[in-house]
């Protein structure tokens, strides 16, 4: 086994980090790095895309699994697929969700904001998408998986073998082993092309009305919200809904971003000025005296409207940014959703791009899944040092107050009582994770391997 | 990469497990051809047929072989040849990236770099030329690729042997190109600039001279779909290797690249 000492960013590019790293180029030699005798702790990596620390094992060794992209079957009749963990969701919709002459095609059951993530990765953060009300998490539609931990054992993981480890890999952030293929069912959609629907909307109140009365009918639902708006216009945003269009085809999107951020520039070109002028647009982007709009075509803007432009996360500067994402159960959602907006408003640290969304009720075999039946609010905030840690402090606290909890893969600054207080198989999930894996993520939340396995 | 016509096209790939012909692979695999694997890891080749008959291929035949056992070259031709009723395409992708101080040190070294990076491809390009030849003769006109180097453009201290295998490579399809020109059959020199793949692992990487697989990949598809004949991927080492060669002696002699 070759290793490099290579430096790995967070997506956040708050964490810079040298780490050992080897990029194994077969399932077979990934395996054998698991279990060389090295002191040293290990975790998987993939695209990279985990906003905080939860991809990174700062001294420790990082498995890059980039290279393990290989398919393995695919069955056109049942929508069944079995991939290398490194296979990329951008991948699987340029080879697999092409549309049949009726328009018609198979489809990633769930996708996250960014299709640049790999399979493996979507498992371990059990990442969730627009449709969660519908569909639930990405662990919803896995079938099974390998595993191989330090010990040695390669392991098939599914429902009904090795259960304990499937529930506790699915959102496991990566402590488990080393996820080396896994076999996923997608989903058949009449249509490949969506329809797609914006709606303004002036109030807080608003947002959970036209949630409530969309999310029966439209598979994808999710809100931008305008956080410089207080006052009487507080909570006001844009409610965006989409679902597949019977009989139109769409053609898959690139399987590379069509433009770049090519430099990293000496300061962030996100201040003040540029998030107000930015929310400002986007609350006008319908038009002026437009409220509403429809429209039917690809899928790409409606879900992966960052992925036009690579590296986009250099826009932050060199002090990179953090990213907010919570969940608080219905009885309190509109309540801390209000509290947090004001709380927002009143720092004056805009957010580039606030996204309010409903979970629904689908429930993912993940110990550890973030996603419950409620309210989820997603931030991004320039990192400006100890004014942002104050104010993603109170966030976290009015979020612990509510009974909710926050997102590992978006986290970088949540305290080992927040974790505790929010997962509460967290002691049954300790028991599962393999002692020669660790992240940065998991030392800070004090997330160990309980002794005695 | 031109659309496919709709008979069966067929590329054999020697050398099939390395990174930039796994990246070729797919992409006329997405292109619907048929593809013969040849290489030595029988495990890996069978992996990368699973991975090509998803991404599309209609056939995928795997073919083990050991490319410096010089004397078994011509059945290997052959086997390739008739693996799927006769070839399209023939894509040499071996070879090795040799430490120079060690070839320096020790004459063996040396040799077993210059067989797999000159004599081994020479050799097979000549028995797939015959056979090309009387397919060509029936009226399929065929087009032959091989991977050479811009390290093959001007001798340098720190890779010469590498580079003078490489070099060789380069008169050999140069020659072969106005041998086969006739006949109609393409004849395709490849020059890679730095690739990141598991050939330069250990090296150190970086910056903006460095490409990816997947960039050669396209560049490589695209010269075999318009027959071009020498290829440097990306664009731009042409004119860096027309600079680098165009320097004096007394000047290039005062570097140690």
């Amino acid at each position: 086994m070759t290793t490099r000492h290579s430096n790995y960013t967070s997506w956040g590019r708050i964490l810079h980090a040298p780490h050992h790293a080897s990029r194994p180029a077969s399932t077979e030699t990934a395996a054998s790095s698991v279990t060389a005798p090295t002191e040293a702790t290990m975790l998987g990596h993939g695209l990279g895309r985990s906003y905080g620390d939860v991809a990174l094992n700062p001294g420790g060794r990082l498995i890059d699994c980039r290279s393990l992209d290989r398919f393995i079957a695919f069955d056109r009749a049942t929508g069944v697929l079995t991939c290398e963990a490194g296979v990329t969701l951008a991948d699987i919709l340029a080879v697999i969700c092409k549309p049949d002459p009726d328009g018609s095609g198979w489809m990633l059951p769930v996708t996250p904001g960014s299709r640049f993530v790999t399979v493996a990765g979507a498992i371990a953060n059990d990442v969730h998408g627009k449709n969660h009300h519908l569909h639930g998490t990405f662990g919803r539609h896995v079938r099974e998986f390998d595993l191989v931990r330090s010990d040695g054992a390669r392991l098939v993981c599914s429902p009904t073998e090795n259960a304990e480890l499937f529930h506790a890999t699915i959102g496991g952030l990566g402590l488990t082993g080393l996820i080396l293929r896994a076999t996923i069912q997608l989903r058949r959609v009449p249509g490949l092309a969506v329809e797609a629907e914006d709606i303004r909307f002036d109030t807080l109140g608003d947002f959970f009305r036209l949630a409530g009365e969309s999310d029966a009918t439209w598979e994808y639902t999710a809100a931008w919200i305008d956080c410089l708006a207080g006052g009487k216009s507080l909570g006001r945003g844009i409610f965006s809904r989409a679902r597949p269009a019977p009989g139109i085809a769409a053609a898959p999107p690139p399987r590379a971003p069509r433009l770049s951020f090519p430099i990293k520039p000496p300061m962030p070109l996100t201040n003040t000025h540029t998030v107000r002028a930015f929310n400002a647009l986007y609350w006008r982007k319908l038009g002026i005296a437009t409220t509403h709009t429809r429209s039917v075509g690809p899928y790409e803007k409606v879900f992966y409207p960052l992925d036009a432009i690579g590296h986009w996360n250099r826009a932050y500067g060199p002090a990179g940014f953090y990213q907010f994402q919570n969940v608080v159960p219905l009885a309190h959602a509109e309540a801390a959703m209000r509290e947090m907006l004001q709380v927002i408003t009143a720092s004056g640290q805009g957010s580039m791009l606030s996204v309010l969304k409903m979970f629904g009720d689908p429930l993912s075999p993940g110990l550890m899944s973030f996603p419950m039946p409620g309210a989820t609010l997603a931030l991004d905030f320039p990192n400006r040092g100890q004014p942002t840690l104050g104010l993603l402090s109170r966030l976290e606290a009015i979020t612990v107050a509510a009974g909710g909890r926050l997102y590992p893969a978006k986290d970088g600054v949540m305290t080992a009582a927040t974790f505790r207080q929010g997962y509460p198989e967290i002691d049954r999930f300790a028991r599962s994770i393999d002692p020669r894996f660790a992240s940065s993520f998991a030392r800070r939340v004090d997330l160990r391997a309980a002794s005695g396995i | 990469m031109q659309a496919p016509s709709p008979a069966r096209k067929t590329i054999a790939i020697f050398g099939a497990t390395s990174d930039i012909a796994v990246a070729v692979a797919r992409l006329y695999a997405e292109a619907k051809w048929s593809i013969v694997l040849i290489g030595r890891n029988e495990a890996a080749l069978a992996g990368t047929r699973a991975d090509l008959l998803v991404r599309g291929a209609p056939e995928v035949v795997v073919q083990t072989a050991d490319f410096v056992n010089l004397p078994a070259l011509g059945q290997v031709a052959d086997t390739a040849c008739d693996a799927l009723g006769g070839l399209d395409v023939a894509f040499l992708a071996y070879g090795t990236l040799p430490d120079q101080a060690a070839c320096e040190a020790d004459a063996a070294l040396a040799e077993a770099a210059l067989v797999i990076n000159f004599t081994s491809p020479v050799l097979l390009l000549g028995e797939l030329a015959r056979r090309f030849t009387s397919q060509a003769a029936a009226g399929r006109i065929g087009t032959l690729a091989a991977i050479s180097s811009v390290a093959g453009d001007r001798g340098r201290m720190s890779n010469h042997i590498y580079g003078a295998a490489k070099g060789g490579l380069q008169r050999y399809l140069q020659g072969l190109r106005h041998r086969l020109h006739a006949t109609g059959i393409a004849v395709i020199d490849i020059r890679p600039g730095f690739v990141s793949t598991k050939m330069t692992a250990h090296v150190k990487q970086g910056g903006p001279l460095w490409a990816t697989p997947d960039q050669v990949a396209k560049d490589i598809t695209n010269a075999i779909a318009v027959r071009g004949g020498v290829l440097y991927t990306p664009w731009f080492w042409r004119g860096v290797m027309l600079i680098i060669r165009a320097v004096p002696s007394f000047v290039f002699h005062r570097t140690k690249l």
